[in-house]
């Protein structure tokens, strides 16, 4: 892989997979297990620049390209998926959506504290009866003087325990469909913000996965991001980067499980051989170290074009399909080659497992990536 | 104003081949890092840079990836890198590469020199030591704790001996060879790797350097690797059949003493 890497790409990956090893893989089945937000480790990401990979060293990023972004999520996630995608979804549909749609003021005023990781950003789009239909949200953002009053249930926020800075989509004007929906940032303490209880998931549980609430809460008209009425636009625009993201998460899931895998087949003996010399095993070992291959090429590929200005998202949409995909498959096979040992808590496999799932539901589930591909392939 | 040298080893994690010619490894498929006893050095000379003010210097002998550990320390707040990457010194043995790193050094104005007490590769340990005797300063090896004076003028470190604590003091300059336990590395930031790319590192040849390319290299070798050999593969663990609880005491008893021959 190291052919397509610059030497600063590699230097990050030397440097974040080191903290990874030393700060995360130590405790992340800790954190899956007490459904626990390490702050302090987040902490020590926010002071190594975690937080504001792409954003602009003026802004308080680190102002790396698409590539770098796509390896720390990557390595973070191979040691701990749901900081994965706490970093993700911070990065690329919380804080890329100011730097993109945000004034001038909005940016000085919103991206410095998110880029040093001081404050944690959210996404709220999906809702009880709008998740993949996304023009189906209920909530609203009606203009009162010099106000919007925000009301609302947005469920499934990643982050959402810990948020400070959330992008709210809502109806700004709920007769005019799905034109009439819009982004407003709404802050963590204004009356009327509420964090409801923590989901109970199946896995990235060390993400503090929550539903928020809005009971007529009230935020000033410069919240309001780009202009009203564009609130698809900016929501598909930040799930092209998110997609990048969540691609990079399944990449990093399925090769933790991989090595795992690898490691453990080398080791238990069966009928007085390593199981890895039994052919149905190998078998599997080299599907595994196809598709995760495969599918960190795909991601490169997305991330070059991004990189390079030119329309990617398309091969996003791909990157993230085959990605989960295969974050699923790999990790499946991974606890088939543990046999019990991979069913039991007792070994990482049993984590990645459930992690892998999630890939293939949020930022779009798979079914939704191959409509977007199809109607692009067939256009 | 101090310099560090600094090697790139294969990772601990990495799964060693020996070549066909079994005096060496196959290098293909290996990732590299920085010797991790290098990066206590290097860490140890920037908390003196932070203190004292001054510069720090990367110097390392080495093919062209090993510039990604030089912007490694270049990340992590060092100023500039210098790299002798020769294809002549491939292979050269620690007293050639000692010569090369002294003569890069030697030029510069300097008060410490860190290097990693070995190297997790093969282990040697002469590097520092040899460049310590090249330049004619005192050499501080396998140091656990560093205190420079107030005035700058001396240093007095600690050395672990048996379960004690051994310390010295020394005029500066002085080359000091790092041990575990010397401090906790800091990460590179994300910020720091892009502020690295725009640091000097320069690339020297031997021949820049004023060195004759035929005393580097592998047939110039005053040490030879004959042969290395594998660990032998573990065992798989042996249990103890007996009867009675007594009999198996006294199996185990048997096999400690005489197959084990560990009591
Ligand atoms: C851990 C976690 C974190 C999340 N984080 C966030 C977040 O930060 N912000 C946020 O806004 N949301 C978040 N989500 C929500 C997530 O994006 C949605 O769950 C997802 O978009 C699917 O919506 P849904 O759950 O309502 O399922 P539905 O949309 O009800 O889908 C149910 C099934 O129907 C299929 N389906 C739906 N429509 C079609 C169609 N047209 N053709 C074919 N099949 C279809 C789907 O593929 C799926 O299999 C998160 C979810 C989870 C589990």
């Amino acid at each position: 892989m190291d052919i397509f890497l610059s030497e600063k790409n590699r230097v990050v990956r030397q440097s974040v997979r080191r903290f990874c090893e030393k700060e995360i893989k130590p405790i992340a089945a800790e954190i899956d297990r007490e459904c626990s937000f390490p702050w302090e480790v987040v902490e020590k990401m926010g002071r190594l620049g975690y937080f504001g990979i792409q954003a602009p060293r003026e802004l308080g990023g680190a102002g790396l390209d698409s590539v770098s972004y796509v390896i720390v999520i990557e390595e973070i996630s191979k040691g701990c998926a749901g900081l994965g995608l706490c970093v993700s979804v911070h990065n690329s549909v919380a804080l890329y959506p100011i730097l993109a749609f945000g004034t001038r003021e909005q940016k000085q005023k919103w991206v410095p504290p998110l880029a040093r990781g001081q404050k944690i950003g959210a996404f709220c789009l999906t809702e009880p009866n709008a998740g993949s239909d996304a023009s189906g949200i209920e909530a609203t953002a009606i203009r009162k003087g010099d106000h919007y009053v925000l009301n609302g249930n947005k469920v499934f926020v990643t982050n959402g325990g810990v948020a400070d800075t959330c992008l709210i989509f809502a109806r700004t004007d709920p007769g005019a469909g799905s034109k009439g929906i819009s982004v407003v940032i709404a802050e963590r303490g204004t009356p009327g913000f509420v964090v409801g209880d923590l989901e109970d998931l199946c896995g990235v549980r060390a993400n503090p996965v929550s539903s928020i609430r809005l009971y007529d809460c009230r935020v000033p008209l410069e919240n309001l991001l780009g202009k009203e009425g564009m609130g698809l636009r900016i929501g598909l625009t930040a799930l092209d980067t998110g997609r990048l993201g969540i691609a990079a998460q399944g990449v990093g899931i399925a090769q933790a499980a991989f090595e795992e895998a690898t490691k453990y087949a080398k080791q238990r003996k069966q009928f007085g051989v390593p199981i890895s010399r039994h052919q149905a095993m190998g078998m599997m070992i080299a599907d595994m170290a196809t598709q995760v291959d495969a599918a960190r090429l795909l991601v490169l590929r997305a991330a070059v074009l991004r990189d390079q200005g030119k329309p990617f998202s398309r091969q996003s949409a791909m990157a993230k399909l085959y990605a989960s995909e295969t974050s699923t498959s790999v990790t499946d096979m991974a606890v088939q080659i543990h046999g019990g040992y991979g069913y039991s808590k007792a070994y990482p496999v049993e984590r990645y497992y459930r992690d892998a799932r999630v890939t293939r539901i949020y930022e779009g589930t798979s079914e939704i990536h191959r409509m977007v591909i199809a109607r692009s392939v067939l256009e | 104003m101090s310099a560090s040298g600094v090697k790139q080893v294969p990772d601990t994690e990495t799964q060693i081949r020996i070549a066909p010619d079994g005096q060496s490894i196959v290098k293909d498929d290996i990732k590299w890092v920085m010797n991790p006893y290098d990066e206590f050095g290097v860490e140890e000379a920037l908390r003196i840079k932070e203190k004292f003010g001054g510069e720090v210097t990367i110097v390392s002998l080495g093919p062209k990836r090993v510039t990604e550990s030089i912007r490694t320390a270049l990340a992590m707040g060092a100023d500039k890198g210098v790299l002798i990457n020769d294809p002549s010194a491939e292979d050269s043995d620690a007293l050639a590469t000692a010569r090369a790193l002294a003569a890069v050094i030697k030029d510069m104005e300097y008060d410490l020199i860190f290097t990693g007490q070995r190297g997790v590769d093969d282990d040697m340990g002469l590097v520092g030591a040899s460049v310590a005797e090249i330049l004619g300063i005192p050499q501080l090896s396998v140091i656990t704790k560093v205190e420079v004076s107030e005035d700058g003028t001396s240093v007095k470190v600690e050395r672990p001996v048996e379960g004690q604590t051994l310390t010295i003091e020394s005029p500066l300059p002085a080359l000091i060879t790092a041990q575990k336990g010397l401090n906790e590395p800091r990460y590179a930031s994300l910020p720091g790797i892009m502020k690295a790319k725009k640091k000097p590192l320069e690339e020297k040849t031997l021949a820049d350097l004023g060195l004759d390319a035929s005393q580097f290299g592998k047939e110039a070798r005053k040490l030879k690797v004959l042969e290395l050999t594998p660990p032998p593969q573990r065992q798989a663990g042996k249990i103890i059949d007996g009867e009675t609880p007594e009999e198996k005491a006294a199996e185990l008893a048997r096999v400690l003493h005489e197959e084990a021959k560990v009591i």
